[in-house]
């Protein structure tokens, strides 16, 4: 038994989870849910000091997904961890329902900003972090961002302001997948030298495979000894990851559910028979 | 007559003497939005973010989240630059984030016209949860200062930027939403913001000269906006004039006209600047070159109650 096995399950429980949503809604983002699962079965098991009984104090450590299309993702991770009933997953996207297509602070426990926009996410975790230093207290900021996201000039003028004030409280993962909206990134508007890119503004930047569990250890043990500068994480990883249909196919973006068979096929790839 | 960016960025630090739950955000303008006087006093709760208002405006929603009221300062034609982020990572989330704006409309003056926020009332009025306010003199937006503080949620503030006239006498009461009678009279209502109130208490003395009786309301709080007033206005006086440094378009005229046709329809004229870009000028030429002038109140007003 690997020491990862428990993460391993958990993994596969988020994966269950977002297909029974994806399919319930008959929409979503199933792609760029499912390639950051690792990542964030990491992040609320074995790295943040966040949960149901301390969802409100001040000091709890902050999980901002600012890539807020993979709502999928947290949402099944929130509900794993007990801050709302899988019963929720039927109302997404549905009128009265908590659940909204993107994070929503004020109507979903757990949730800390209202993201989707894409580049606010990583300006917005800046905030919290330099908020948590004039406080004087030692949680910690991570917030997810995607790699179209990159395209947003708002998240390199926060790299600016992160480096310059010497946040070393917040790590950022970029979910690395290689697919945007309409296509590859090559083939939209180019993002490497991705790593001098980050570096030459000033951050620490790790680089790993996101599906692998003792890289994503390895990365957030080292950002946290990093003084002085803040942490990228850019983490490769497989978008549509678990469903050998969506894996790598552009089209799994959004907007989509399995239908039919592809849907009998997901729910068993995920080790499931039939929705939650 | 003080000039409203240095009365702004001293009660800024006036108020961090008596209390520590704000910081001060500024996009490298300090010196033109007048935060420098608190920048000097309190570098400590001074936050810097260089010239990049988005990211400013959504780091300002982040310090809100740790528990301090973030005020957001920039010049208001870059506001609008970010209004994006003002909807989706302040009013949207619902923090308490306070955008203090200054160098408002065609009273900017040379620098002309992409840095006059002519604008800024109807993009920002438009954003479900934001409050905006722009106070008429030193006296006011001091007075409204620790009130803003007092009270969580987003808003915008409009601080202008040239030395206005004082219109209020240092005892004036400010309430939340209200509009303050300036000015008494029955044959019309001038209603004014910003610069344009001290113009409207000219306009009102010249029409009262040759008989003509206006009450004149300044109108600091677009939104809220005081409807007892308007309505009151338009059936004890049955005519009504606004007056912006503004676009006709979606300000201080198009929120009036909403509630007096909604509620008591009457002739309503609008001062404003047209479907039009404004230019480099010294502001009072401006001011009469884009028909802002209290003599074109007077004609306004003249023909607002032609149409009584």
């Amino acid at each position: 038994m690997s020491r990862y096995d428990e993460l391993k399950k958990f993994a596969a429980k988020l994966r269950k989870s977002i297909i029974t949503m994806n399919c319930y809604a008959g929409t979503g983002h199933p792609g760029g849910s499912l390639s950051c699962v690792e990542i964030i079965s990491w992040l609320f098991n074995n790295e943040m000091n966040f949960c149901v009984e301390n969802k409100d104090d001040p000091c709890r450590d902050r999980f901002i997904l600012s890539k807020g299309h993979s709502s999928l993702t947290l949402y099944a991770a929130l509900a794993e961890k007990g801050f709302f009933s899988k019963e929720e997953f039927k109302n997404l996207r549905q009128v009265g329902g908590m659940l909204q297509a993107y994070p929503d602070r004020l109507k979903t426990p757990g949730i800390e900003f209202n993201s989707g926009s894409l580049g606010q996410g990583l300006s917005f975790a800046l905030g919290c972090a330099l908020g948590a230093k004039r406080a004087g207290r030692s949680c910690r900021t991570y917030t997810l961002l995607g790699d179209g996201e990159l395209n947003e000039g708002q998240i390199w003028e926060g790299c600016m302001f992160g480096a310059h004030y010497n946040l070393d409280n917040i790590v950022a993962i970029v979910d690395y997948n290689k697919l945007q909206s309409d296509n590859l990134n090559t083939r939209i508007t180019a993002l490497e030298p991705l790593i001098d890119k980050f570096k030459a503004f000033g951050w620490h930047v790790i680089e790993i495979d996101g599906h692998h569990f003792r890289e994503i250890e390895n990365a957030f043990t080292r950002a946290r000894a990093m003084a002085g500068k803040p942490t990228v994480i850019i983490a490769h990883t497989i978008k549509g990851k678990g469903i050998s249909f969506m894996e790598n196919v552009p089209k799994w973006h959004g907007s989509m559910a399995p239908t039919g068979k592809e849907r009998e096929c997901a729910m068993r790839e995920c080790g499931c028979e039939e929705l939650i | 007559m003080e000039n409203m960016r240095d009365a702004f960025g001293k009660v800024l630090a006036e108020l961090a003497e008596q209390r520590d739950d704000f910081v001060v955000l500024d996009a490298d303008v300090s010196v033109g939005t007048g935060t420098y006087h608190f920048r000097d006093a309190y570098p400590d709760r001074f936050i810097q973010c260089g010239i990049a208002e988005q990211n400013m405006l959504s780091v300002a929603a982040g310090i809100a989240e740790s528990g301090v009221t973030a005020i957001a300062t920039c010049y208001s034609i870059f506001a609008i630059r970010a209004i994006e982020q003002a909807r989706n990572s302040i009013a949207y989330p619902e923090f308490n984030v306070k955008i203090a704006a200054s160098h408002l409309g065609l009273d900017v003056g040379p620098d002309g016209a992409t840095h006059q926020a002519i604008e800024d009332i109807a993009v920002f009025r438009s954003i479900p949860r934001m409050s905006v306010i722009s106070p008429a003199d030193p006296i006011e937006l001091k007075a409204v200062m620790p009130y803003i503080l007092d009270n969580p949620g987003p808003l915008y503030l409009r601080t202008g930027r040239s030395p206005l006239p004082n219109v209020f006498d240092e005892n004036t009461i400010f309430e939340h939403g209200k509009a303050n009678i300036l000015h008494e009279g029955t044959d019309a209502t001038i209603m004014a913001v910003g610069v344009m109130v001290h113009r409207a208490l000219k306009a009102a003395k010249l029409l009262a000269g040759e008989g003509i009786f206006c009450r004149v309301l300044n109108m600091s709080w677009i939104k809220p906006m005081d409807e007892n007033a308007v309505v009151s206005a338009a059936k004890e006086t049955g005519a009504i004039v606004t007056c912006e440094d503004h676009t006709k378009y979606g300000g201080l005229g198009s929120a009036v006209m909403e509630i007096v046709c909604e509620n008591h329809p009457v002739p309503v004229e609008r001062v404003a600047v047209n479907d039009i870009f404004g230019a480099s000028g010294e502001p009072e030429d401006l001011a009469i070159e884009y028909g802002l002038t209290p003599s074109d109140i007077v004609k306004a007003v003249k023909r607002v109650l032609k149409r009584k």
